[in-house]
């Protein structure tokens, strides 16, 4: 080691402080002016971190299901009552829908009808939040050569949930329908009419842009739509519901808050591939 | 920096397995400042919870730089805040800055915060994690070029001000046992 006096070390010392000051300045530069350098250094650190994850992910596990198992016994019979009366309710929806898928394949025969390709998927497990403050995203755990492609689409057993937007050696990362880069064209189910959702950093997305003349109903159901060939059409994406300042916000269908298992279809769409770096501003 | 030699007098070098203990001690500050922020990582499901990472981040860099700066250097600091960056997507440099920001806040402050007590500490805490989650907010939206809602800089201030008792204290008493490089 080069031996400095006593005042030269101090005064290094002190100065270490400033220029890191300075050179955190430098990165936010750097970070401005290559976008990816960022995006590369993130999916090379969840590459990196996904195992130690996956090993936590399991006792945490354990202990959520603990938690949700006394949760269960102690309303079981309210929730048994509950499920009774659903059941009821969903055989009658069962045999409506069953009576229309019928007629809809008749139709379709008669039609000629070209069938949608069949997409195929993936299952993948999410192991971390990967937002932050300002943005709303989930990191998937997949093994190498999983074969997930930016831009396919995150659906939980509900509905939609987002867009691969970086894909790693074993990671996946979701931005979420609620993030504020997010924006998805979708059909309002009952006019039919299309509109933009647009991500707020919030639990409810909000809807903008449907045409003139059409006003999107509380509770009317939501839909990706094909236009732009982005995602596959009449995916559910939620319900409306109106902000108490009158904004028009879709309550999503899917579980934001509680993804533990994530489905990624690949429709072998390539209309729109997700932007290199969710850049903020661009639409 | 300068410690002062409580013992003073002619001591044999001290051993290999010595000299590793009081590396493991000097560096626990680090390592339970790294541990917990890839804790707050983890999928808990709790709500609000992206607000933990800075949360955790600042509570750590504070605690350690008031009571061990020796044990936490701006050089240490600094690669903490870009892991911050990077794990909370924040624009690189953001937390980095920030985190340096606080460390020289605390150690600016060391005297005055070690005589006022530990209320006096959390008081000025508060100042300083306010302060910091409103420069994170600003430098985001100067980086992003777009306004942002100030509720979640309001909010992550709230919790980092809320959970730094509760790092403080197991943290007061590693300080005292585990953390303390003379005790090797």
């Amino acid at each position: 080691m080069i031996r400095l006096s006593i005042q030269a070390r101090q005064a290094l010392i002190r100065l270490t402080l400033p220029v890191l000051i300075v050179a955190s300045f430098g990165f936010m530069l750097l970070g401005k002016a290559d976008a990816l350098l960022a995006e590369r250094a993130r999916t090379a650190l969840a590459d990196g971190l996904a195992p130690i994850y996956v090993v936590l992910l399991g006792p945490l596990g354990r202990i959520h299901a603990g938690v949700a198992e006394t949760a269960a016994l102690w309303d079981m019979r309210d929730e048994n009552a509950r499920l009774r009366a659903e059941n009821e309710k969903l055989r009658r929806w069962q045999s409506i829908a069953l009576a229309l898928d019928s007629e809809n394949q008749r139709l379709k025969a008669s039609l000629r009808w070209i069938p949608d390709p069949d997409a195929s998927f993936v299952t993948a497990r999410v192991v971390a939040d990967a937002g932050g403050v300002y943005a709303k995203a989930v990191l998937l755990s997949a093994g190498p050569n999983n074969g997930i492609r930016k831009g396919e689409i995150a659906v939980d057993e509900r509905g939609l949930i987002g867009r691969v937007t970086e894909v790693g050696n074993r990671t996946a990362r979701v931005l979420l329908i609620t993030d504020l880069n997010s924006r998805i064209p979708v059909t309002l189910e009952t006019s039919r009419a299309h509109a933009i959702l647009v991500g707020t950093n919030g639990l409810r997305p909000r809807l903008q842009y449907w045409p003139e003349g059409v006003v999107p109903q509380e509770g009317e159901r939501i839909v990706t739509s094909a236009e732009a060939n982005a995602f596959p059409a009449n995916l559910p994406v939620g319900t409306v519901h109106y902000s108490s300042s009158g904004a028009a916000e879709v309550e999503p269908a899917a579980m934001l808050q509680k993804l533990e298992v994530v489905r990624i279809f690949d429709y072998g769409l390539t209309g729109v591939t997700a932007p290199d770096h969710p850049t903020p501003g661009r639409h | 920096m300068a410690h002062i030699d409580r013992r003073p007098g002619i001591r044999p070098r001290a051993s290999m397995g010595r000299r590793l203990d009081m590396a493991a001690r000097a560096s626990f500050p680090a390592c339970i400042t790294v541990v917990l922020m890839l804790l707050t990582q983890m999928p808990l499901q709790l709500p609000g919870q992206a607000a933990l990472l800075p949360a955790v981040a600042l509570g750590c860099v504070w605690f350690w730089s008031v009571y061990r700066p020796g044990a936490l250097p701006p050089l240490v600091v600094f690669p903490i805040g870009l892991a911050m960056d990077l794990m909370g997507y924040l624009p690189l440099g953001v937390g980095a800055f920030t985190l340096l920001a606080v460390h020289g806040i605390a150690t600016a402050m060391r005297r005055s915060l070690s005589r006022g007590g530990f209320t006096w500490v959390w008081i000025v805490f508060a100042g300083a994690a306010t302060a910091a989650s409103l420069t994170i907010w600003l430098l985001v939206m100067l980086l992003s070029f777009r306004l942002l809602p100030p509720y979640p800089a309001i909010f992550t201030a709230i919790v980092t001000i809320a959970i730094f008792p509760l790092l403080a204290v197991p943290f007061a008493a590693a300080h005292r046992t585990i953390a303390d490089p003379e005790r090797a």
